[in-house]
């Protein structure tokens, strides 16, 4: 029997607020367990909660972002149940009237265009963290995560394949940057998902039975974890037998989900409306406001780059995929002008993110946090262009740059001038070196012109690679080349 | 007033008028208080004092303040940093609460010193104060009767003269039934007005602070000092408040602007005098006080509110439905009562709270399990909240025609103690009176009348939301005319 797959994915997404969706109390990940949970996140007798602005226009603008719409009104629900981790014994989501409702997501997956309609998206708040075994017997608990904002984003039941829902959490993961909501770090968890996946024959109209995978932090565990679960479907009911409606969980060591609870074991959430808040209103002011001060997004930021700069469809792509890498290209770009794109993006797909991997750093936010400021980088192909330094040298400089950043701007200038790496162009100089070169290897050069004319230009890299050394590398490799033809040929026969 | 009024028995605006004009020295006054509050300890009306030696002390130190150096009692379900906060329960024995609630901190802000915190019910639930942990609190007007609830502490505090003011909660009628059954006045403002901050919740869509004093104009006074917007309670209406007090004064001061008796339209609710539970001395202590009204030129006019009908079964839908979420936090794993060695997590939760709650408690928040589980969510509290809704609109249009709806605080007056255990539903039905303007959100107030048998009687007027003013102003004018209010347990006493 052929099989259809049918996917949807609920998305959590890590607000970056500055605090927690209901206090004051720092939303950080990584500081000193509970050292970031006020009376509030504690749940404490007396204390009420007050909703973080800043989390609701994050939300809005991201909806806009979508082409969703925006709840003039929306409104918090409590959904209860017991948890160490879940301090007021009930969590604060949007159940009945979420923030946003319907928009589309549209990304490619090999070459081919794609688009998922959500459902909608609604805000809560995230519970702490139990963390056991560091005391016999004991669970530890963190509250530090305890009121989190998260924006969770559900989808209509698009998907087909495992690749399509994790290139969707890709283009999400673009997004939420672009727009500066998330950080969108899947390994601390600012970014994870949920999939529901049921499988049905070709045709069938109806849906087969789901079962929901949880807590999927990684693209390549999304991939994995369905379609390990598609196929145990499909073995179950091709073997005969019949699923069962269940939560599982994915273990990405032996790479397979395991039940974690049934339907029948699930909690009776008993939600009901938040009486300690009133509704959240979004005025048509901050919908116009939001709309006036939406940023360029990654698809058009594509678009440009291939039809105003010139650049290749696969140089854009990768360019724009991570909105600090988009940043640092521009911030070149200011400095360098346009017509060096090409380089610029050459610099930065080689060197940059090359030598930040090689190094275990990432790209920050923030150009100017780099180990080779943007404006360096300008000056460094302005000095390569200008014949000023060799494209080696200049790789030279930049790995020095990456091991030891300086603030200064003309800091490519300063290491040329310290380390007097300056381009050695002078003809009459380098015509000596030339012949002492020459006069050196005799034997290199009989068989040079001994040799039939294919296999020459290759041997010529022996005596270049002499020169080089006698010149500390500096000679201006145009020059020299042009100066060392000119003698093997006043050689010839 | 005259002079020789003793210091008991003055009024709170009478003592803070007399301490800032130097009639008063504000340490006596605080002393006086205390020695009383200790005197009459035995109704057990506080769980307990601030040490008291230093406290006259004190006063002297606020003497030019609003409130003048007196000492004021806060139910034990106001968050204090000073003293333990247990909301009369035993899951919360001896919680300390690193914050004080908004009305504690405007309270001492005005110059008033701590005296202790009142015993209730616990959690607030209930209509005796017979808390099952610490005690029941007695009437001052007769010890084998019960103080009402849940805020019994603080209306026997003021009847017994251990206070001049003390703070309470309304969630279906705990400012006023205590205060009707003690002989005090009781004032519920409108909901949102004195920010939920540090009260420790019952059901957040009902829950109200408000002041328990001897005085409508007491309550004026202290309702301005500490009703204020409060952004860490978004319930709690941002808007400016305008002060209630100048329009009692005018009344005091026979003002030419002061509202007179025969500028009233009070309706009145014949349905509820022929309620088969309005015992025959109320029934009269109403018809009275309408009379004495009625004399003055105020009008009456008889109203129907068809919805109210179902007031009571949508309140103890809706109320316990909130308790059972509000009160999951105390789970024994962060604060408050833990049982002795957990077996496991779900051990942890079952004891701690088994043993932590007492039986009411237990009652509502298995009722409002119930009431949210699925399958009956929408069959009661979408039905309840309905309700609530068509409340709303019945007391919206009944303002279009009277200033105030004047009722009975309660059917009866203070029962005997132990007599609450009997029947749930027959002591819920003291809140049937109280209960509208809580769904409702309604400013209300409950001030003694013609008592009954020996035993006080209170009064209610519920006006329309955001006409606190009125509701006191009105109070205040049959104030002026009568003296119900100024009677006292500790003359009753002294006279037998």
């Amino acid at each position: 029997m052929q099989w259809e797959t049918v996917i949807g994915l609920e998305v959590h997404v890590q607000l970056a607020t500055a605090s927690k969706l209901f206090s004051s109390a720092r939303n950080q990940f990584g500081d000193t367990p509970n050292s970031n949970a006020c009376a509030i996140d504690l749940g404490f007798p007396g204390t009420l909660p007050v909703v973080n602005k800043e989390a609701v226009r994050m939300a809005a603008k991201l909806g806009l972002a979508l082409n969703a719409e925006v709840a003039p009104i929306s409104h918090f629900d409590r959904k209860n149940y017991f948890y160490p981790d879940l301090p007021k014994g009930y969590q604060v989501t949007q159940a009945e009237r979420p923030i946003f409702s319907g928009g589309i997501v549209e990304f490619e997956v090999n070459g081919v265009e794609n688009q998922i309609k959500l459902h909608h998206a609604h805000l809560e708040e995230d519970a702490g963290k139990s963390i056991h075994g560091i005391t016999p017997g004991f669970s530890g608990i963190d509250l530090n995560r305890a009121g989190t904002p998260l924006l969770e984003i559900v989808t209509e039941p698009d998907f087909r394949t495992a690749e399509q829902a994790s290139a969707f959490l890709k283009k999400l993961h673009t997004l939420v940057q672009y727009l500066e909501i998330s950080d969108g770090n899947m390994a601390e968890g600012s970014l994870r998902c949920d999939a529901n996946v049921s499988v049905r024959p070709v045709g069938q109209k109806e849906f087969g039975t789901r079962t929901e995978i949880k807590n999927l932090n990684s693209f390549r565990f999304i991939e994995q974890a369905i379609e390990y679960e598609v196929a145990r479907h499909i073995h179950v009911l091709e073997s005969g037998g019949q699923l069962v409606q269940e939560t599982r969980l994915y273990d990405p060591d032996k790479n397979e989900t395991r039940s974690m609870r049934s339907k029948e074991d699930a909690n009776d959430y008993r939600y009901f409306p938040e009486p300690d808040l009133l509704p959240v209103i979004v005025e048509q002011a901050l919908i116009d406001e939001l709309k006036a001060t939406m940023p360029e997004l990654d698809n058009q930021k594509k678009k440009r780059y291939v039809n105003e700069l010139g650049l290749s469809d696969y140089d854009a792509s990768l360019l724009t995929t991570d909105v600090a890498i988009a940043h640092y290209f521009e911030a070149v770009l200011a400095t360098a002008g346009n017509d060096q794109a090409k380089a610029a993006a050459n610099w930065i797909q080689t060197e940059l993110l090359g030598g930040l991997k090689k190094r275990e750093l990432k790209l920050s936010k923030n150009p100017d946090e780099t180990p080779v400021k943007p404006v360096q980088l300008a000056n460094l192909i302005k000095q390569i262009n200008e014949d000023v330094i060799s494209n080696k040298i200049g790789k030279g400089i930049f790995d020095t740059l990456m091991d030891s950043p300086r603030e200064e701007d003309n800091a490519v200038d300063l290491i040329i001038d310290e380390k007097g790496l300056r381009q050695n162009s002078n003809t009459d100089e380098l015509k000596g070196f030339v012949d002492e070169v020459i006069n050196a290897n005799q034997n290199q050069v009989e068989a040079y012109l001994a040799a039939p004319v294919e296999k020459r230009q290759k041997m010529t890299g022996f005596f270049i690679g002499q020169l080089m050394k006698k010149t500390q590398g500096k000679a201006n490799p145009k020059v020299l080349n042009q100066l060392l033809a000119e003698k093997l040929q006043s050689l010839e026969g | 007033m005259s002079t020789q009024t003793p210091i008991l028995e003055m009024s709170l605006t009478e003592l803070v008028d007399g301490i800032h004009q130097g009639n008063l020295q504000a340490d006596v006054v605080s002393q006086t208080y205390i020695d009383q509050a200790l005197a009459a300890k035995e109704n057990n009306s506080f769980l307990c004092y601030s040490d008291t030696a230093d406290l006259a002390k004190a006063s002297l130190e606020h003497k030019e303040k609003p409130l003048a150096g007196l000492p004021i009692a806060h139910k034990d379900l106001f968050c204090t940093q000073a003293l333990p906060t247990t909301c009369g329960s035993k899951m919360l024995a001896g919680f300390m609460s690193p914050f004080d609630a908004d009305i504690v901190e405007s309270t001492a802000d005005a110059g008033a010193v701590l005296l202790g915190k009142t015993n209730m019910d616990e959690f607030a639930m209930g209509s005796a104060s017979e808390n099952p942990h610490f005690g029941p609190v007695l009437n001052p007007w007769n010890h084998g009767y019960v103080a009402g609830g849940s805020s019994g502490g603080s209306a026997a505090a003021v009847a017994a003269r251990m206070t001049p003011l003390a703070t309470a909660s309304d969630t279906g009628g705990s400012i006023r039934q205590p205060a009707a059954f003690c002989g005090v006045t009781g004032f519920k403002p409108t909901y949102g007005s004195i920010s939920r901050w540090g009260m420790v919740a019952y059901a957040s869509s009902f829950d109200q602070a408000g002041p328990i004093a001897k005085t409508a104009l007491d309550c004026s006074y202290y309702f301005d000092i500490v009703n204020r917007p409060d952004e860490k309670d978004t319930t709690c209406y941002s808007a400016a408040r305008k002060a209630t007090y100048p329009a009692l004064q005018a009344i005091s001061e026979n003002a030419d602007n002061a509202l007179k008796f025969d500028q009233l339209t009070i309706g009145y609710l014949p349905t509820w005098l022929a309620h088969e539970g309005l015992d025959a001395g109320v029934r009269e202590s109403f018809e009275k006080t309408k009379a004495e009204f009625e004399a003055k030129g105020a009008k009456f006019v008889a109203l129907e509110l068809p919805s109210l009908h179902y007031a009571l079964a949508a309140y103890y839908i809706l109320a316990p439905a909130e308790a059972s979420s509000n009160l999951s936090r105390f789970d024994g794993v962060r604060f408050g009562h833990q049982c002795e060695n957990p077996q496991s997590l779900e051990d942890l939760y079952k004891r701690s709270r088994q043993e932590g709650f007492g039986f009411e408690v237990k009652r509502r928040i298995l009722t409002g399990t119930f009431v949210l589980s699925e399958g009956f969510f929408d069959a009661y509290y979408k039905q309840a909240q309905k309700i609530r809704r068509l409340i709303k609109n019945d007391f919206d249009k009944a303002f279009k025609q009277v200033d105030l709806i004047l009722t009975p605080t309660t059917p009866t007056t203070a029962f005997p103690l132990g007599s609450a255990q009997r029947d749930p539903v027959e002591i819920y039905l003291q809140d049937v009176f109280t209960i509208p303007a809580n769904l409702a959100g309604l400013p209300a107030i409950s001030f003694p009348s013609a008592p009954a048998k020996g035993m006080p009687v209170g009064m209610q007027f519920m006006g329309q939301c955001f006409d606190d003013e009125k509701v006191l102003a009105a109070t205040h004018l049959y104030q002026t005319i009568t003296d119900w209010h100024k009677a006292s347990p500790l003359a009753q006493t002294s006279e037998a």
